[in-house]
């Protein structure tokens, strides 16, 4: 049998044979040089994250009271004495909750057909991924174009015509249609996620339910639903974490400045967090002296919209290890 | 055996499998009307229908009834529900109103120029003109005043200015970073650093804009001493934060699909790890790390609250350390004030109409480059 | 090059003696499926016997398996699937235009390879079927339960925790809680495909008998890749080449005197 160093292709080894232990590696510089580039490109952006987490807790945390989030501000944001976010809290978390009521239902429905009816290679099916697709990709405030152009004067003002009212009671920017824009915004996040958690359930189980003389319809609500449900909840809860901290579709359907009230009505505009965060930063006229505020306001809209991501995270982390467990 | 129950048992479910359906057909119903709805406010601007000059030959009321329906609502610069509610002798008003208008112009100002472009015309939108005001030809785009000028330009440059510096930034620092976490990285690690990186995208833009406008335009002010202190560089590297997770996302999950035998053969030939991911898996996966960055040259066009607190004015320059109005901000900050029905109304309708075509293509393309990588991967091409 | 004679096996057959020729009760006449342009299965006419237990065998890919989900039309399921021929199950054809899929799957049930409990109580898997058709009382539910759990010899193990997942069992009870939840809606046929293939040899041996024992009530098709298996449980066996019959009759003569000779290699292990 011929020696393994000695090929004919391969120069001379001038290592000893493989009989012999291995030496460990000799430094590679460009191994290093990689691994060195890339590991600080993935510091860097960690750093970014921890730097403007730390920026915003650390300069906000002392404007933060229970005086602050439970109070209704007068017109002057900025007298520390009677300045509070909670208008600002209710209709951020109103416009989501109305949200969800929209897009949940339709997202998860539009998920059951892509997953469970839809023939993959038909052109409807293939046209409605793209669309959902596409949706995902709108700019908001494109988003915020359709809302006014499409909702506000399109549905409402012939709502409007349609009750006879004599000044415009639907057709003017309200929490209803930011909430429906938000809604069309953010399907795509539910879509995605439901149909995930919908193909993570083995077929094994469909198979078994159809086979004991369940229709599909009854297989899908009885077995499929209840497995998927945890995903579902992660979806829309992603949906509600994003939906809650943008601003560029709610800027021409909903969001005012200031009101004396808290919505009372689901035409009436809303104060919110982050539309409050971009009129006090852009049009605040002593940056030093309203900081603290301004950066309290800030660090309540980042708890909120952090709190959800988390509790999604920990749901889907608590989903992915029940569906190992089926196996 | 008894089993010819027969279909009428089952219209239930067949009932609910239509409903199905048709609620599925509600995305790409949307997709249509978001286009339809945003286009339709700015037809008039696409088919020349508006007129801004100050000098108009008027309609004089008495010809109210020579002139269609659609030029008289281009002149009186009113929607067509609104002229669908006036009565015959509204319009007439609302023409000698406008015929007063027009007798008001001082004399001089009627010799001038300007006064008698239709600046929604084409060449006024997309060319530079030399104003009455103003030495040679420009790119302006100012919406106020007189004569308003449309030049979209400049919110082009400004939108391209913001998107390169913010994709130069992010790219690769975003690959980068993808590159570690999926091939250099324990594994461990990975479960921690994806989530983490991640957790980027869950900062709201505003907040990021806000951290730019307080924090990083005074840093970098220090740091590269350059005159305008809110400027399209720190905008565009704010943009950059909010557009590497998008990036670093994608580009991981190509990287991670390539499959585990690719590697295991490299460095079962004696390859280091990074000769494996750099010679080997990067190519590979170099499809889908190019629709990662078309993906997020989608979304970094796109974004409005970040430029929108960092850069306010609205100049034609081609030097990222001046100010910059994108597309995006300019709809943003804009669309308030604009008179609903009238000219800068529908213009900032057709930017927006301009910006949906444009992040339409970009994802086209990003997800068909996505789908011809996965179907490579599983061997079907 | 020397021709290996391979011995004749000596298989334990539990029937010797050639049962009663029952009336045929499954009658497959002239099926052929085509996956796409592709036929699996070709021109397959078959009678199978009532209340007997009957075996598919032949090599991996031969069409067993694709045939016995023709007979509860699972194979419906699958796009792109064409099926030719007839099936009559107690004399009526189950391919017919107004025949009710649901209804048929509640006579002809089915036991897969890998076992498939829904995540929900021991209790709530062999009652599913049984809500599915309709059945509300609770202690008619209790009373089927419990009889189906005793029928697959399951019942003394799971007696105290009937609530409890039926995830956290092992593989063989999984299994056989499946057969419980299919013979809980008193189904005339069951049709099990290599039920026992995922199980230990003791798993497998408690199967095996459970079967025996389900043929008084059921008529059972199985299809299995263990010779010995077939041998062991079967009264009638089919053998099965690349989507044809190549044989069928009694076990006994299928494996000790086959006709055919591709049988007869088949069985002596010639090729597989």
């Amino acid at each position: 049998m011929n020696s393994v160093t000695s090929s004919q292709y391969l120069p001379e080894s001038t290592e000893p044979p493989l009989t012999r232990h291995f030496r460990a590696e000799k430094f590679d510089f460009w191994s290093f040089f990689f691994f060195g580039l890339t590991g600080l490109a993935t510091l860097f952006i960690l750093g970014i994250l921890a730097t403007i987490l730390l920026n915003i807790i650390i300069n906000g945390w002392g404007g933060l009271s229970w005086h602050f989030v439970s109070t209704i501000p007068k017109k002057d944001f900025f007298d520390v004495h009677t300045t509070g976010v909670l208008p600002m809290i209710v209709g951020t978390t109103i416009r989501v909750i109305v949200m969800t009521l929209f897009v949940i239902p339709v997202g998860v429905i539009t998920a059951i057909y892509l997953t469970e009816y839809a023939a993959n290679t038909s052109l409807v099916t293939r046209i409605i991924r793209a669309a959902v697709n596409n949706l995902a990709g709108v700019p908001s405030i494109v988003f915020g174009l359709f809302g006014l152009g499409f909702f506000i004067n399109f549905v409402g003002k012939n709502m409007d015509a349609l009750f006879h009212n004599p000044t415009a009671v639907w057709g003017q920017p309200a929490l209803i249609w930011a909430s429906l824009t938000l809604a069309v915004m953010t399907m795509p996040v539910v879509i995605v996620a439901t149909e995930e958690s919908l193909k993570a359930i083995p077929p094994g189980l469909r198979e078994a339910s159809l086979a004991l003389g369940a229709t599909k319809l009854e297989t899908i609500l009885k077995i499929v639903l209840p497995q998927a449900l945890p995903g579902i909840m992660t979806g829309g809860i992603l949906a509600v974490s994003r939906a809650a901290g943008e601003v560029a579709p709610i800027l021409f359907t909903g969001a005012a400045y200031y009101m004396a009230s808290l919505p009372a009505h689901l035409t009436d505009p809303f104060m919110d967090l982050g539309y409050h965060v971009f009129v006090l930063s852009t049009q605040s006229p002593n940056i030093e002296q309203t900081r603290p505020i301004l950066y309290a306001t800030v660090l309540v809209l980042l708890m909120l919209t952090f709190a959800l991501n988390l509790v999604a995270i920990i749901i889907r982390a608590r989903v992915r290890k029940k569906l190992r467990a089926l196996g | 055996m008894g089993i010819h129950r027969g279909h009428q048992a089952r219209t239930g479910e067949w009932l609910a499998e239509k409903f199905i359906f048709l609620v599925s057909l509600s995305a790409i119903l949307m997709v249509l009307l978001i286009f339809l709805f945003v286009a339709r406010e700015a037809l008039p601007i696409f088919f020349g229908q508006a007129n801004t000059a100050l000098v108009q030959k008027p309609i004089l009321p008495e010809t109210l009834d020579q002139h269609s329906p659609a030029e008289l609502q281009a002149y009186l610069e009113i929607t067509p529900d609104e002229y669908a509610k006036m009565t015959p002798a509204m319009l007439r008003d609302l023409l000698s109103v406008k015929v007063d208008a027009q007798n008001d112009i001082p004399e001089d100002f009627r010799n001038d120029p300007d006064a008698h472009i239709n600046t929604t015309e084409w060449q006024y939108l997309l060319q530079p003109h030399r104003w009455n005001d103003y030495a040679k030809p420009e790119y302006i785009w100012q919406p106020v005043g007189q004569i308003k000028k449309f030049n979209i330009i400049p919110l082009i440059v400004g939108t391209l200015k913001v998107t390169l510096i913010g994709l130069l930034f992010a790219v690769p620092l975003a690959v980068g970073a993808a590159i570690y976490v999926s091939q250099l990285a324990r594994p461990r690690f990975r479960e921690i650093l994806k989530p983490a990186i991640e957790l980027l995208s869950g900062i709201p833009s505003v907040v990021v804009g806000f951290f730019a406008l307080l924090v990083m335009a005074t840093v970098l002010q220090s740091l590269f001493h350059y005159q305008v202190r809110l400027n399209a560089f720190v905008a565009g590297i704010a943009l950059g934060f909010a557009v590497i997770p998008v990036i670093f996302s994608i580009a991981e999950d190509a990287l991670t699909s390539v499959p585990r035998n690719y590697t295991q053969a490299a460095l079962a030939l004696g390859a280091s790890r990074w000769q494996t991911a750099w010679q080997i898996v990067l190519p590979a996966a170099l499809p889908g790390v190019f629709a990662a960055a078309v993906l997020g040259f989608g979304r970094a066009i796109g974004e409005t609250m970040i430029v929108l607190m960092v850069c306010s004015a609205s100049v034609m320059s081609w030097s990222i350390f001046d100010s910059a109005r994108s597309i995006t901000t300019t709809i943003a900050a804009e669309m308030a004030e604009a008179v609903s029905g009238g000219a800068h109304y529908r213009i900032l309708f057709m930017l927006g109409a301009l910006l949906f075509a444009a992040t339409f293509v970009s994802n086209m393309i990003g997800d068909f480059v996505i789908h011809r990588f996965k179907q490579k991967l599983e061997g079907k091409r | 090059m020397a021709v290996i004679t391979l011995p004749k096996i000596n298989l334990p057959v539990a029937n010797a003696a050639v049962p009663p020729a029952n009336k045929p009760f499954i009658e497959i006449e002239n099926v052929s499926l085509y996956y796409g342009a592709a036929k699996a299965l070709k021109n397959i006419s078959l009678n199978l016997g009532e209340k007997i237990v009957t075996a598919f065998i032949g090599p991996s890919g031969c069409g067993k398996s694709t045939l016995l989900r023709c007979l509860n039309r699972m194979n419906d399921l699958i796009d792109n699937v064409r099926i030719d021929g007839a099936i009559k199950i107690g004399g009526h054809n189950i391919y017919a235009k107004d025949v009710d899929v649901i209804e048929l799957r509640k006579r002809v049930g089915m036991v897969f390879q890998k076992s498939n409990p829904f995540p929900k109580s021991i209790y709530e898997n062999v009652a599913y079927g049984l809500r599915l058709h309709g059945v509300k009382d609770k202690a008619a539910l209790d009373e089927a339960v419990v009889q189906s759990l005793q029928q697959s010899a399951l019942w003394d193990e799971v007696k105290d925790r009937l609530h409890s997942s039926a995830l956290g069992l092992s593989g063989g009870q999984q299994q056989r809680l499946c057969i419980a939840r299919a013979i809980a809606i008193r189904p005339e046929v069951i049709l099990m495909d290599e039920p026992a293939s995922a199980l230990d040899p003791i798993a497998t041996t408690r199967i095996e008998e459970l079967i025996l024992n389900l043929k008084k009530d059921f008529t059972i098709v199985i299809v299995t890749h263990n010779m010995q298996q077939a041998a062991r449980i079967s009264d009638q066996t089919a053998f099965f080449y690349i989507g044809e019959l190549v044989e069928h009759g009694p076990t006994a003569k299928i494996f000790t005197n086959p006709g055919q000779k591709r049988t007869e290699d088949y069985v002596t292990g010639r090729f597989g």
